[in-house]
């Protein structure tokens, strides 16, 4: 073996002195920078491993020198977010809602601080625009089932919608009237019509008059605007949360589809839901207080 | 198996169980699979027959004749195996790239992201490259050990049953089986084909190796053993599971949880180390040398580089599960094995780049030495980019980003696909008897479409992750997050565009490779301008001069 060596010619190094298939080797030494960086990455490794958690023992891993984990790592870094953001969550958990849009740089934190949360806890049923979808309200637009100003926001929030196990929550049942033989189906295509004749569509029928009059507008109001009290949508508007059409309004009246929204009490903080309720009433639709005059910039109320 | 009827009676036999195996099925999935095994063996029991009757294998593969020193039909029929799946593989890469930037593109259900992408990563991977690793390390270790291929029925059961393989892996994505672990997609009962194949190609790589006429055995064969032993170890321990049933497509792992998890980045990393690093380090380790004409760099370098890339490679896994419930100690050890694998990555870079000295000038000449080049400055580039997106810092922010898609791409069409390219380029004149390739101008026009293809992919995959890594922590002055997911996935849609874009002209390049081997195969030579006018001048070509040793 090793006995065919030779000094290449281009690079004056001398070969290994084997050879494959017309393939030699130079027997050129490792380069010192590569050898060099090898050593000190090998090097750091050491050092690292003594000073982070690193070798596997019977009951545990080694803890490493400076006590480093990468729970504590998160921890830290909440409890840094929580630290800058701690000032301005006092001062709003402290100032009743009436009284936030009175301060301008208040207001506008907890507009800030809202949309955060919004964009972590809201959009999955009401859109990253806030826009909602078939079976969840928009909340840009001023139609609220429950009430649109600050205070009635932050009650829905907190209480939620259907929520089984906080007597305080919003809530209210439309009868089936198809599916528990309350109407019959002529009945029902009566009323849809009547429904459908409140925008202007449909015919309105002495029969569908009577029925609404009857089983609807104790909750639905006589004009069919609504009524606030039992969160019941508005029929003679273009906004519908279960469609338009009259398939739409008839497979409602047969067996509605009831929404449910969490009582967010449990799950976030009394500053982040005012910081949520500020957010969703700056979204355009937001409505006055009764009682307050507030400088208003984000109050337009065109109730 | 000898005699015709004693394979015949085989394929038969085979063809009846698979027959059988589809109307006992269990589930529709498994029942179409086995068509496909039945398909597939009433296909080679037609062939047995017919191609005792002619001898057709050399006619359609228009191989020349066997001189008996090497047995080079399975490596001509790798080459093709290799083009189609790479088309396939490509093809399907820029649907599921196109997918992301146009939902409307996700036909439901065969059709959707969730089945084409392991589609395209195991048509790339495994069928591509596979084929490659298969056919390159047949032609190479008989040149090398001097030695014809061992066991030549064993070395054509691994290619067909790799083929094989590949089938039911792909067929078995689109119709939604999956055990659902990255680059390990395929069920059981492909997993257990894939295993006796691979058994195979070690046996018949093993006994060409101990019947060698040459003393030593070279350094791109210790490349391939490593490759094919480690994988072999790889895919048995990540798909130890339990099936539902024999006559069924589904299975429960053995490993769950975290040590699921942790096995499952202990084979995908090593799959990138020992598939994609350590078996195409072979094909250059050959190529490189043989096309540049030249002597490998240094023969120090490649045991010290190939020692402490397989010692270290193995241990770098965790580094995919950083930040998980995977112990701190482990993530510490995925990571610090990560970044001292740099240097031993790198020597293979060295020893590639640096055989070119003494013919650079081959660079501007040569667009095939060009591919190697570019290939080997991607790995370069790549196995700096791996241990530096390891360090935990660093992958807080990159993780679950595209910028481990441009990190993966940048690795797999710059360093695989480059290097696969100028293989195969070097190959088929030689396979098939050829005075030259068909074209060089159109490897030219190849490698230019190709790094082209390279960059518009790489960089907006760049730009892409490490907006949306940013986007993700962005805090506002307030103190609270600013952007939603979804506000990160619209900014990235440019740059989704732009990455298909890119994908378009790197299939472009690799669709004209296909007609230039094509052509080659078919015996024809483009009359064409020579690629340089420059006249080489041996006396201004200044090597580097080499270090002493200390």
């Amino acid at each position: 073996m090793a006995t065919n060596k030779r000094i290449d010619e281009p690079t004056g190094t001398e070969t290994v002195g084997h050879e494959w298939d017309g393939i030699e080797e130079l027997n050129t030494p490792l380069p010192r920078w590569w050898l060099w960086t090898f050593y000190a990455t090998c090097l750091w490794g050491l050092v690292y491993v003594i000073l982070y958690p690193a070798w596997p023992l019977l009951e545990q891993g080694t803890e490493g020198v400076l006590g480093w984990t990468s729970r504590g790592q998160l921890e830290q870094a909440l409890e840094d977010v929580a630290e800058d953001r701690a000032p301005v969550m006092a001062a709003i958990a402290s100032t009743p809602i009436a009284d936030l849009p009175l301060n301008e740089e208040r207001m506008t934190q907890a507009v800030a601080g809202g949309a955060a949360a919004f964009r972590v806890h809201c959009v999955q049923c009401h859109g990253a625009n806030a826009a909602g979808s078939e079976g969840y309200p928009n909340l840009t637009d001023d139609e609220w089932l429950w009430g649109g100003n600050m205070e009635e926001i932050e009650y829905t929030l907190i209480h939620g919608v259907r929520h089984p196990g906080d007597p305080q929550t919003r809530t209210s049942l439309m009868p089936a009237f198809g599916r528990d033989g309350i109407l019959s189906a002529d009945q029902i295509s009566d009323v849809t019509d009547y429904v459908l004749s409140l925008t202007d569509r449909g015919s309105a029928n002495a029969a569908g008059a009577e029925l609404y009059a009857t089983n609807c507008a104790v909750c639905h109001a006589a004009d069919g605007g609504g009524l606030r009290a039992f969160g019941t949508p508005s029929l003679n508007d273009a906004v519908w949360l279960y469609g338009s059409s009259e398939e739409d309004i008839r497979t409602q009246i047969v067996a509605p589809r009831h929404g449910v929204m969490p009582a967010w009490e449990d799950k976030l903080d009394p500053a982040t839901i005012r910081m949520l309720a500020a957010y969703v009433h700056s979204l355009g639709g937001g409505e006055d207080f009764m009682e307050v005059a507030p400088p208003a910039e984000e109050a337009d109320g065109d109730e | 198996m000898e005699s015709l009827t004693t394979r015949s009676v085989m394929w038969f036999v085979l063809l009846i169980l698979a027959v059988m195996a589809a109307a006992l099925a269990h589930d529709a999935a498994f029942a179409a699979q086995m068509v496909i095994v039945a398909i597939a063996m009433g296909a080679f029991l037609w062939w047995t027959l017919y191609s005792s009757k002619v001898d057709t294998a050399g006619n359609w593969l228009r191989a020349p004749s066997d001189e008996g020193r090497y047995d080079d039909d399975p490596v001509r029929w790798g080459v093709i195996a290799t083009l189609f799946w790479g088309i396939a593989g490509f093809v399907a890469g820029l649907f599921i790239a196109l997918q992301l930037a146009f939902p409307a593109l996700n036909i439901e259900p065969w059709l959707n992201f969730g089945r084409v992408r392991p589609l395209h990563t195991s048509a790339v991977i495994f069928a591509f490259g596979g084929n490659a690793l298969i056919a390159t390390s047949f032609y190479i270790v008989q040149r090398t050990c001097r030695a014809r291929l061992a066991f030549p029925g064993l070395a054509r059961f691994v290619f067909w049953g790799y083929q094989m393989f590949i089938v039911l892996a792909a067929t078995g994505y689109l119709l939604g089986v999956s055990q659902g672990k990255e680059y390990a997609e395929p069920e059981w009962y492909v997993d257990w084909l894939l295993t006796v194949v691979w058994v195979a190609y070690l046996l018949v790589f093993v006994a060409t190796i101990v019947k060698r006429k040459e003393p030593h055995i070279y350094v791109a064969n210790w490349f391939f053993l490593a490759f094919i032993l480690t994988v072999a170890m790889l895919h048995v321990v990540n798909n130890l599971d339990m099936p539902v049933s024999l006559l069924g497509s589904r299975s429960y792992p053995v490993f769950g949880g975290v040590q699921g998890a942790l096995v499952q980045w202990w084979y995908g990393h090593n799959a990138v180390g020992f598939f994609l690093t350590a078996g195409f380090l072979a094909m250059m380790y050959y190529f490189v040398p043989k096309q540049a004409e030249r002597p490998v760099y240094s023969y120090r370098l490649s045991i010290i580089h190939f020692w402490s890339l397989i010692f270290l490679y193995i241990w770098a896994g965790p580094h995919h599960l950083h930040y998980t419930a995977l112990p701190d100690w482990a993530q510490t050890l995925g990571m610090v094995f990560s970044v001292m694998l740099w240097m031993p990555s790198w020597g293979g870079m060295i020893n590639g780049l640096m055989t070119l000295n003494g013919a650079w000038d081959k660079i501007r000449t040569d667009p095939i030495i060009r591919m190697m080049v570019w290939a080997l400055a991607f790995y370069g580039m790549s196995t700096f980019e791996g241990p530096m997106l390891s360090i935990k810092a660093v992958n807080g922010m990159s993780h679950y980003t595209d910028w481990t898609i441009g990190h993966v791409h940048s690795g797999a069409l710059g360093w695989n696909g480059m290097i696969t390219f100028a293989a195969l380029y070097y190959l088929a004149p030689r396979l098939w008897g050829r005075e030259r390739l068909y074209s060089l101008r159109m490897v030219n026009w190849h490698f230019w479409l190709a790094t082209l293809g390279i960059v518009f992919y790489a960089a907006s995959m760049w730009v892409a992750g490490i907006m949306q890594g940013y986007m993700w922590r962005e805090y506002g002055a307030d103190g609270y997050l600013v952007n939603s997911f979804v506000e990160t996935v619209s900014a990235m849609w440019p740059m989704y565009v732009a990455r298909a874009f890119g994908g378009l002209l790197f299939i472009a390049g690799a669709v004209i490779m296909v007609y230039n081997i094509w052509m080659t195969i078919f015996g024809h030579i483009r009359e064409e301008k020579p690629l340089t006018s420059a006249a080489y001048n041996p006396e201004a070509d200044r090597p580097l001069v080499a270090q002493p040793a200390e």
